[in-house]
């Protein structure tokens, strides 16, 4: 099935989020829409799917327009969507939310999902999907839920398939697995619309890349390009994109977890027994998917959470019942994972979210009074030293866009003479240009002398800034591995192998054979600080 | 194939068994309570329970039961039953549910058979303790199945007691003018209705908070029916007043089933809201749980931009069922004047609509088991009233509360879990 978009438009008020975009796919192809976070895929293909009407444009389905009033007219007419965030209710079974909408029911109504089950046994022996329709979706990991969202479009006789982000929920190997899903797909005959901002990805999988930026198509590109040159496509001037990091020099350790656990409410281990150290100008890694216990590692630091055991030691002092302030006062930079909800007030300026932690202190306050003209000062001194976009900084923090929001953040809790730095997420939905920039004062921190830790679930990330990266999986350490260690290792140890058996896998040993286990890989932990 | 497909995780990630000690020390504790009161305090006389009543087809003997021995009978039964559900949380993580259930039964009778035998008379008729009750449950029932249609669609809906009383008030002017209780039904349903298009109209088109909506046609149904009771209904002519005089519904005893001792008569002796209350709870469960209608209601309910991304739509949904809720509750407000009592009176729904809020989160938004709820309600608000009569060691007004702090402890997650639908009392509103 052919698909075609031509002329489309999209406003919101003032704002165009899509400006005449014309866009053919192929049948069969794979084809990607490249784009930054808030160039507008989304909103394209939520009008595709008839989320959205669109303010102008047509769409054509095999040479022929059509009009989308609803998901279900786009359904009708062949489009199938994977939404990044997953459409399933996560209450209900495999097959409930396959059935949902185009049940097969008895007489009044009965709902008949035997028929549902049947047709996902069926898709999942040929695509080799290991999924029981039975199952309760909340139960179920992210990556079979993707699955469930795939199925549910087949079972409705997609015949083009959008992709919206589908990798950000995945480790690497589930990536590749997806990858081998598309391909079989397109293999049958259905056409994939892949939406990413991961080149390596788009590179790997594409027929033809369309990139798109700020709501236009920039033009397209071959699979075969260049990675920096369809970087520089996106982003709009040429970037680097790797960053030139010397090695780390450590110092002293001066900032030790040892078996630190941490609960939830209702006794679940969030965190458990968790040990590892930095030192001194060294930036340690924190990779692993999504909600494997890496907030709650920052937020245990910083004395956000109630049910903490075990030791946290900076600089000889114990940070555990510690409140907030004392463990800022102690030399703790942090940059939280949510920067518009944790990380700024959007309502204030950006002079006032400059100062959020030291508006207490001199020369920014006097006798509880702050001295304005000495916080708008140091806005424009930081303003400028970071390179903030912005008319003036007595705009609200959030007219800004978000790799600017991120650099008045750092801004901030880098003001500091530091004695260790966290940084949650640094760079998410930061536009590559920012990423750059970003990366660049993250690393200075680390040379000037100060132990970092950076949490991220992008692998490029962890790659890029690591000089050591450890792995969480289900709250547990799976292992500190070296910075430059390779992604097949590290997205094992995402996938719940502990690192000696990561390594015995990819040597081709059977993993947990006795007596192998290599020398060493005890003090994986301690021991692989090159 | 894939080459990689082995090494993921191929089952669900194990999960930390959640050991929550709730239960079992609430269950320890009421075992305390049943050896201290039941046992040590108990009294010494016999406990009569009575059957039947006079002229009833079959005579089923009274039940009398020692005080003294069966408090220590169910004492013995309430620490074993502790003792069992401490275990099993320690080796299982999780308590099964005859234990509940037999725990929950067993205190309950022994705690009736201690406020028996500690009143004047010792003896209860179990008749007139259910067919009383039925007066609370019947509009206990509807109210929150009313709010089992709005909150699984994801609409909150306080405004049950509006609801009541619109009906209660409408059924009788209606049935009062045109002689015909059935009219008054029907216009009951009608009123309710109208409540719920204003709540439905105000939280899912216009967005407004469902709760201050709710309580603010709670406040307005009733100065409405206050001001009209005043300015209508007690007009008199010649002497009587001709407004507030309903025509009732008569009790439709069923062949053979009334005859069974104290089932009988508490569900096949009802006016025609009875039994459409028994049928309306079936239907409901099965409705929502075996039907595409139910399946989409929930899924409205769990998470709208799924369901709208299949091709449902959501706010009609949501809109069409606060509309039955509306009929459903309103149905329920003509049973106080066609068949509990003769007339309507200023505010006679008492705050009944919000128990039956109540009633919906402790039977967990389960039709079955909000009715079940209600009929505990129910029970319990009749047995103080009986017992109020009968001079009883335990205050009236401490039994009266007795279900409500029960409510608490089960909304707050003592006895099992008790999960809201996850969008209720979220708007959807198209990006």
């Amino acid at each position: 099935m052919k698909l075609e978009l031509k002329g489309i438009t999209k406003s919101f008020g003032a704002l165009i989020a899509n400006d005449h975009i014309d866009l053919v796919v192929e049948s069969g192809e794979i084809h990607s829409l490249l784009g930054e976070n808030g160039a507008g895929k989304s909103t394209l293909m939520n009008v595709l799917y008839g989320l959205y009407e669109p303010t102008a444009g047509e769409i054509l389905v095999d040479d022929k327009t059509v009009k989308f009033s609803g998901p279900a007219d786009a359904m009708a007419a062949g489009i199938g969507m994977v939404h990044q965030h997953f459409m399933l209710v996560p209450v209900f079974t495999v097959a409930e939310n396959v059935a949902l909408g185009a049940e097969s029911t008895g007489p009044g109504g009965i709902l008949n999902l035997e028929e549902t089950r049947r047709k996902i046994r069926e898709i999942s022996a040929r695509f080799g999907f290991d999924v029981d329709p039975d199952a309760l979706v909340e139960e179920l990991p992210v990556g079979v839920q993707q699955r469930v969202e795939i199925i549910k479009a087949l079972v409705r006789n997609a015949k083009i398939l959008i992709l919206d982000e589908p990798t950000a929920v995945l480790t690497p190997q589930e990536t590749d697995e997806l990858m081998d899903i598309m391909r079989q797909l397109k293999a049958g005959g259905t056409s994939i619309v892949f939406i990413s901002h991961k080149l390596r990805e788009v590179k790997a999988v594409s027929d033809t890349i369309t990139v798109i930026r700020r709501g236009k198509v920039v033009g397209s590109a071959d699979p075969s390009a260049a990675t920096t040159e369809l970087a520089s496509m996106m982003v709009g001037r040429s970037v680097s994109l790797t960053l030139d990091k010397a090695d780390a020099e450590p110092g002293p350790v001066t900032f030790k977890v040892t078996n630190l656990t941490v609960m939830n409410d209702a006794g679940q281990r969030l965190l458990d027994d968790v040990t590892f150290s930095v030192a001194d100008g060294e930036i340690l890694a924190v990779a692993g998917v999504q909600g494997n216990g890496q907030t709650e590692l920052t937020e245990a630091v910083l004395g956000l959470h109630k049910h903490v055991q075990g030791s946290i030691v900076l600089d000889g002092n114990e940070l555990v019942g510690r409140s907030v302030r004392q463990v800022l006062d102690a030399g703790v930079g942090f940059v939280p994972e949510d920067r518009q909800d944790d990380g700024l007030v959007g309502e204030f300026s950006i002079a006032e979210n400059l100062v959020l932690d030291l508006y207490k202190k001199e020369p920014y306050s006097k006798f509880g009074s702050m001295n304005r003209a000495v916080i708008a000062k140091n806005a424009e001194a930081k303003v400028a030293e970071f390179d903030v976009r912005t008319q003036s900084s007595q705009d609200a923090a959030d007219t800004l866009s978000g790799g600017n929001q991120q650099k008045v953040v750092l801004a901030r809790e880098l003001a500091r003479p530091l004695k260790l730095f966290i940084a949650s997420q640094p760079t998410r939905g930061v536009d590559v240009g920012s990423i750059e920039f970003l990366h660049k004062r993250i690393v200075a921190e680390r040379d000037a002398g100060t132990p970092v830790i950076i949490v991220s679930t992008e692998l490029d990330e962890v790659l890029e800034l690591g000089d050591r990266i450890a792995v969480l999986f289900a709250g547990k350490l799976m292992g500190i591995v070296p910075g430059k260690s390779s992604r097949e290792l590290l997205g094992l140890m995402m996938a719940g192998l502990p690192a000696d058996e990561a390594r015995a896998q990819l040597d081709g040993t059977v993993a947990g054979t006795a007596g192998t286990t290599p020398a060493g890989t005890a003090g994986t932990t301690e021991g692989e600080r090159s | 194939m894939s080459v990689t497909a082995n090494i993921l995780p191929s089952k669900v990630v194990d999960r930390v068994a959640v050991r929550s000690w709730k239960t079992p020390i609430l269950f320890g504790a009421l075992a305390l309570f049943a050896v201290v009161v039941f046992v040590l305090l108990g009294p010494s006389g016999h406990a009569t329970f009575r059957l039947s009543q006079e002229g009833d087809a079959w005579q089923v003997p009274n039940l009398v039961l020692p005080a003294k021995v069966f408090g220590i009978i169910v004492a013995v039964v309430c620490v074993l039953l502790a003792a069992q559900s401490y275990r099993q949380m320690k080796n299982d993580g999780r308590i099964a549910k005859w234990v509940t259930m037999t725990f929950t039964v067993a205190f309950v009778i022994g705690l009736m058979v201690w406020i028996i035998g500690g009143t004047k008379t010792q003896n209860i008729t179990l008749v007139g303790l259910f067919t009383g009750a039925m007066l609370i449950t019947t509009p206990l029932v509807f109210g929150s199945l009313s709010g089992v249609l709005c909150e699984r669609s994801g609409v909150i809906n306080i405004a049950i007691e509006g609801q009541l009383l619109a009906g209660a008030f409408t059924a009788s002017l209606v049935s009062s003018i045109t002689h015909n209780a059935f009219a008054g039904l029907f216009a009951a349903a009608v009123a309710g209705v109208f409540v719920s298009f204003l709540l439905a109209a105000f939280s899912i088109k216009y967005v407004v908070n469902q709760i201050i909506v709710g309580v603010v046609l709670n406040v307005l149904v009733s100065g409405l029916t206050g001001f009209l009771f005043e300015k209508i209904m007690k007009i008199k002519v010649d002497g009587v007043t001709i407004y507030n005089q309903p025509a009732q519904l008569p009790d439709l005893p069923i062949p053979f089933l009334s005859e069974i001792p104290v089932i009988g008569p508490t569900l096949f002796r009802q006016s025609i809201i009875g039994y459409f209350m028994l049928i309306l709870v079936a239907a409901l469960w099965f409705g929502l749980f075996r039907t595409r209608w139910g399946l989409r209601i929930r899924a409205v309910g769990e998470h709208p931009m799924a369901a709208d991304t299949v091709g449902i739509n959501v706010n009609r949904t949501r809109f069409l069922n606060v509309l039955a809720g509306g009929a459903v509750a309103g149905i329920g407000g003509a049973y106080f004047t066609l068949v509990a009592v003769s007339s309507f009176s200023k505010d006679m729904t008492g705050g009944l609509g919000f128990i039956a809020l109540a009633a919906l989160i402790f039977g967990r938004w389960n039709p079955i088991g909000a009715a079940l709820a209600a009929l505990l309600f129910g029970v319990a608000g009749n047995l103080q009233s009986i017992l109020s009569l009968a001079g009883t060691p335990i205050d009236g007004q401490f039994l009266a509360m007795l279900p409500y702090a029960l409510t608490i402890l089960a909304v707050s997650g003592f006895v099992g879990k008790s999960r809201a639908p996850a969008a209720d009392g979220e708007p959807y509103v198209k990006g």
